[in-house]
């Protein structure tokens, strides 16, 4: 296989526009996506604060118009897994799925998946009342009621939606308020279907075959509470999707990739974009920025080795 | 989608539980980002796994009662059948090395 200029590993927004800018340039430029390309906002029902789309845009929608608009300009997507990397060589090498990639420049947009609370109860009844997707598994709930952990903007947001199928929603957070954005902590406080536990701390997850219930301790006062539900929805935060990397560029002690606005890594021609750097605002936005920025600084390191 | 078969409460009997080769059933629904992303890697394992296993798909928002009876309240999910039996299934999406594997060991 011939060489690419620009390898880009992972299919989100951020390696999406990566693509279009590089394929756009005439670069040579290839995608590794481990599923189908799209990212968490494929995962996402709705967006609304997407610029451009006045009524919002469907996740889904909005990621296979930025696949196909990549694909225009020449990106070359392959699926597979990666098995090995060498970002230090010259020119770096890839394994995925047992075979070998190599390109002048690299940019990781692996993103980020959900974090794992790590209670009793969790991997046990993961797919069997535990989730991590509202959307996916929400209509199964109909009627019923569920636990969400997790009062951030995702925790609240998805529980927003998931109140057009469930009963009730209580939701547990850890900290002795939430940290949802406002206009969202408004709509689910005046929410009939919500009951709230602040400062506590969940324990388990209970059930037989099934969720039947959850414990969560009251950090105040120690008591602990048992709530009967069928379901629990996760939402206490993200990692990111760097394991892979490891002893090959700088990470942060959260795992992040090591990066500025410039998206340059610790490592000379490699670059990191959307979620997986390490940054404060994670939204699509500022994903496709990213994007651009790296594969204009590809461009640059390409054209400096032709001159 | 040339490659899998669109399973419902009619035909399932037939087609999985009485097949004489293992069966993969992908319950999945539109509204599911994740399903939408695993849909082509399980076309292409139906591709790839062809004259030794089947591969089919049910729509649980069509299929209800099929998702309530094998316990599925979360898509994807991915349910290998031999003999009439669910044998192996997998929880979420996940990159098409995985699938093989749980096939090539219901194969062997």
């Amino acid at each position: 296989m011939s060489e690419f200029d620009v390898l880009i590993i992972g299919g989100g927004p951020a390696g999406l526009t990566a693509g279009i800018y590089a394929g756009r340039a005439k670069l040579k430029v290839g995608m590794i996506e481990r599923l189908m390309p799209g990212g968490q906002v494929a995962g996402t029902e709705f967006i609304e604060n997407y610029p451009g789309f006045a009524d919002g845009i469907a996740g889904p929608d909005l990621m296979m118009a930025m696949e196909s608009q990549a694909r225009k300009f020449g990106l070359e997507i392959m699926s597979g897994t990666i098995e090995d990397v060498d970002l230090n060589a010259g020119p770096k090498r890839i394994v995925v799925s047992g075979k070998t990639v190599t390109a002048k420049t690299v940019i990781i947009s692996t993103g980020t998946d959900p974090k794992l609370m790590n209670v009793p109860g969790e991997k046990e009844f993961k797919g069997r009342g535990v989730s991590y997707c509202a959307t996916c598994d929400g209509p199964f709930f109909k009627d019923k009621d569920v636990v969400v952990i997790g009062g951030g903007s995702s925790g609240v947001q998805e529980s927003l939606y998931l109140t057009r199928f469930v009963r009730h929603i209580h939701l547990i957070e850890f900290m002795d308020h939430l940290n949802a954005e406002r206009i969202l902590q408004e709509r689910a406080r005046n929410h009939p279907k919500f009951t709230f536990y602040l400062n506590h701390q969940v324990l388990s997850i209970n059930g037989e075959q099934k969720v039947a219930s959850v414990t969560a301790k009251n950090r105040a006062t120690g008591d602990s509470i048992e709530i009967p539900a069928d379901g629990v929805f996760i939402w206490v935060g993200m990692q990111p999707n760097t394991d892979f990397l490891k002893g090959q560029v700088e990470l942060n002690q959260w795992g992040f990739v090591t990066a500025g606005e410039d998206c340059k890594t610790s490592v000379p021609g490699v670059f990191a974009v959307g979620d997986v750097r390490e940054k404060e605002i994670r939204q699509i936005t500022t994903a496709v920025a990213d994007g651009t920025v790296a594969a204009e600084n590809a461009l640059k390191i390409i054209e400096s080795q032709e001159s | 989608m040339g490659n899998t078969l669109e399973l419902n409460e009619n035909n399932f009997s037939q087609e999985v539980l009485e097949s004489n080769v293992p069966v993969l059933v992908d319950f999945w629904a539109t509204w599911c980002g994740p399903c939408r992303m695993v849909g082509p890697v399980v076309e292409e394992i139906a591709v790839q796994y062809s004259g030794k296993a089947k591969v089919g798909k049910v729509n649980t928002e069509d299929n209800a009662n099929l998702a309530g009876e094998y316990g599925v309240i979360s898509i994807p999910t991915l349910i290998i059948f031999k003999n009439g039996k669910p044998v192996d299934q997998i929880i979420g999406a996940v990159p098409k090395e995985a699938i093989a594997k749980k096939l090539d060991a219901v194969l062997s």
